[in-house]
């Protein structure tokens, strides 16, 4: 513009005109170096965006993929019947009597005789020092086990058990034999048994499908924690909001787009959807507390609410991808079914929204993509819990108690064992992955279906 | 558009509502952070072995926990508060104005509060007065009331290494800060003459002289930090010359990172904090809503299975995590049988 302008009012400079049009003069020069210069900070910019992703996920990943292997060490139980089954009647009653506690003692019993059967030397450890190399969580297990087949009672049976956090940190690298000498809750002579027993065969690592199944556990026992109830818990969550904020959402926008009229009305509610997208999702969940528990009396720490909750959060995502997709079909498809006698709902039925559909689901799946990772409105409604029951099958098991992942994350990061820093870490690798799976199939989605005019 | 929305999602409401009325068949806990572990544990235990669901426990704070417990009687609200602090009169009122009545409060037992440092730092043996002079806003100087000029802890006390001073301590919406506050502060306070010195400055208010005696210095040598223990662990192994406060069950998990200091030359041990020698220490609790007790499955089952002597004694998974037993358990295991409310504060 102002080279125009200036070349006009004034006469143009004459050595100017003879030049090479290859010759760079010296205002090319700086517009030149002006683009390069936005070009170098562009690509810095970028940079430094790569580095941060990069750096976070290499500390996440060299973090939390120790978290999908775990150690276990197989055992041969005696299942004493003195202890289990004291009269000998069978009666599953008694057996339910004896607590885990009542179990300890055989574990005890199990991993003493496996140290000095595979010639291990007990490095002058006492039978409990050695028996605490399995998790707490094993009673329980043979505990289960008897109660389902209480007819192997005074048989011997193979288990495979957890090894306790710190056995199993040992061989993640966490921990040492030096910060073990110092360490109250593991000693290097019990790491030496581990060891030696790991020669022997009888302690292994291996893929760590409880991770994904298994409820979370309490801080004595990291090794046993899992997503099983996070991941249920999210999934339920994210069935309420696609049953609600799908239809909910399409509807207001065909509603809005189509068939109402533009009036200031209108108008409002439009400026209105575009403000509570950028709500802080906080705010939906004090909302949730006051109208859905605290008037609603809908019960604590439950799917349903959390589920209403991101409805609330995801509906105005959804409705503007829904009224973008929808403006996106262009006038001629509507004009040519009305032309042809359609009405004005078969023309939006019948032609308009199946074109627009893949936009639609794109927002929908990015809208619940959004909603998955969400923590904060959690916080509020009682689902940043300690649950290790599994909730029921929907529509019931949507009032029971569950986690969810994002929140069962935030969670493990405030226990004091720094074994949950790993679980941490790997809980955030698979709600990375879900999300990652969601947007890829929002792009293929786009890709394959969406056209262009 | 938002008159469809709120119809449709009272509906929603409605229709949810409807089918909420399955009565619940699970213990709700909720309360303090640093009781939670210990209720977590038990909580786990108890649905291994017992045919009732696994109770669900919250987090949240002691305070926000005993206000839960006192929103009102229905399913819709807790069964049981954890406290690291004893309920108010205030939550007792609240109760009652609310239709809560009867409310059991049961001691599980006692929480060590340690001063600990990275592992590889010096070895440090604390007297009360030793953090008074070191963290208070004003100290008693020959027998004057002047600005805390203390930079490290060679100043404090002739023998302490010349390393800055830097405390990191929990925030003031913890339960732990009370404690930290009477018994380190306040104390070392008394220790130093302070006390008497702001309680003329004060024409012999005792409660106006333990505030100032509380009043902490504000040139960033004392930090308070509002999250949990993994923080302050974080900001001490970010900064090597940083002193933290710990819960005695979360060092005991971190051993091999952090030095623990002797506190009036006392190393804190279950131990030793059960003999009542080490002297930072505070009583936990739980309420109970008695209203509940008959009508959420279980739940007196849990109370009692919570103090057993296998779970809550000195060879229980508590005490091994780092709770101290309460030598008077055997008492409030007959309180919890009979359900006995728990009286006026005295």
């Amino acid at each position: 513009m102002t080279d125009i302008a200036r070349n006009g009012s004034s006469a143009p400079a004459p050595a100017r005109r003879n030049r090479s049009l290859l010759e760079v003069d010296d205002r090319t020069r700086r517009r030149n170096a002006a683009e390069a210069r936005f070009k170098l900070m562009g690509s810095i910019a970028v940079i430094i965006g790569l580095l941060a992703l990069v750096g976070l996920l290499t500390s996440i990943l060299l973090n939390g993929m120790s978290s999908f292997r775990q150690t276990y060490v197989s055992l041969e139980v005696y299942l004493d019947p003195a202890k289990l089954d004291k009269d000998g009647s069978g009666n599953l009653e008694k057996i339910a009597k004896v607590t885990t506690f009542g179990y300890k003692p055989l574990i005890q019993k199990a991993m003493v005789a496996t140290v000095a059967a595979n010639g291990v030397d007990d490095q002058g450890l006492k039978a409990k020092k050695i028996a605490d190399m399995i998790s707490p969580e094993a009673p329980a297990t043979i505990r289960d086990y008897v109660l389902a087949n209480p007819d192997k009672i005074g048989e011997t049976v193979r288990f495979d058990l957890l090894a306790g956090g710190r056995i199993d940190g040992y061989y993640k690298g966490r921990v040492t034999m030096e910060t073990a000498a110092l360490d109250r809750n593991v000693s290097p002579e019990q790491l030496r048994i581990a060891d030696a027993l790991r020669d022997a065969g009888v302690l292994d690592t291996r893929f760590n499908w409880a991770f994904f199944t298994a409820p979370d556990a309490s801080d004595t026992r990291p090794e046993a924690a899992g997503l099983g109830v996070a991941i249920l818990g999210s999934a339920y969550m994210m069935l309420v909001v696609l049953v609600l904020a799908l239809p909910l959402g399409v509807a207001a926008s065909i509603y809005l787009e189509e068939f109402a009229p533009q009036n200031w009305f209108t108008d409002l509610i439009e400026v209105n959807i575009s403000n509570l997208a950028a709500v802080p999702s906080i705010v939906f969940g004090i909302l949730g507390l006051a109208v859905f528990i605290n008037y609603a009396g809908l019960p604590q720490s439950a799917p349903i609410v959390g589920g209403l909750v991101l409805t609330l959060m995801t509906l105005p995502t959804i409705i503007i991808a829904t009224r973008a997709a929808l403006k996106a079909v262009p006038p001629s498809i509507r004009e040519a079914a009305l032309g042809v006698g359609a009405s004005k709902m078969q023309t939006v039925f019948h032609h308009v929204l199946p074109l627009a559909m893949p936009g639609i689901l794109t927002g929908a799946i990015i809208g619940l993509a959004q909603a998955l990772g969400e923590t904060a409105p959690l916080l509020l409604i009682g689902m940043v819990a300690f649950v290790r029951e599994y909730p029921a099958a929907p529509p019931e098991g949507l009032f029971d108690p569950a986690s969810a992942l994002p929140v069962q994350i935030y969670n493990w990061t405030t226990r004091g064992d720094p074994a949950f820093v790993e679980r941490a870490s790997g809980a955030i690798i698979v709600l990375l992955v879900f999300l990652l799976i969601m947007n890829i199939l929002a792009i293929i989605l786009r890709r394959r279906f969406e056209r262009r005019w | 558009m938002k008159s469809i929305k709120l119809a449709t999602s009272a509906a929603a409401i409605v229709a949810v509502s409807a089918s909420a009325a399955i009565a619940r068949d699970q213990v709700q806990i909720a309360g303090s952070s640093t009781v939670l572990p210990y209720a977590a544990i038990v909580a786990e235990a108890f649905g291994e072995n017992f045919d009732f669901p696994t109770p669900v426990v919250e987090g949240g704070g002691s305070g926000a926990g005993r206000k839960k417990l006192c929103e009102g009687v229905g399913e819709n609200t807790i069964d049981i508060a954890n406290s690291s602090s004893r309920i108010k009169q205030s939550d007792i009122d609240l109760c009652a104005s609310n239709g809560v009545t009867e409310i059991q409060e049961v001691r599980i037992g006692y929480d060590g509060i340690v001063f600990a440092s990275d592992i590889n730092g010096p070895d440090y043996a604390f007297e009360p007065a030793d953090w008074y002079n070191a963290l208070a806003k004003k100290v008693a100087v020959d027998g004057k009331l002047v600005d805390n000029a203390n930079k490290t802890w060679a100043d404090v006390k002739d023998g302490f290494p010349a390393q800055d001073i830097l405390a990191f301590i929990p925030g003031t919406k913890h339960g732990t800060r009370e404690v930290f506050d009477v018994k380190v502060i306040e104390a070392g306070c008394e220790a130093t003459g302070a006390f008497d010195l702001f309680k003329d400055a004060n024409g012999g208010d005792k409660k106006a002289a333990e505030k100032a005696c509380t009043a902490l210095r504000t040139d960033g040598a004392s930090v308070d930090i509002d999250g949990d223990y993994t923080e302050t662990l974080a900001r001490i192994e970010a900064n090597q010359n940083a002193i933290g406060v710990f819960g005695l069950s979360f060092y005991q998990n971190n051993t091999d990172k952090l030095r623990v200091a002797t506190m009036g030359g006392v190393v804190p041990s279950v131990e030793s904090i059960a003999s009542g020698e080490y002297p930072v220490s505070r009583p936990l609790y739980f309420y109970i809503k008695n209203a509940h007790l008959d009508v959420i499955p279980g739940m007196q089952e849990y109370v009692e299975f919570f103090v057993s002597d296998d779970i809550a004694g000195p060879d229980g998974p508590l005490a091994e995590y780092g709770l101290v037993p309460d030598p008077e358990l055997a008492k409030t295991q007959e309180a919890v049988a009979n359900r006995t409310p728990m009286g006026p504060l005295n």
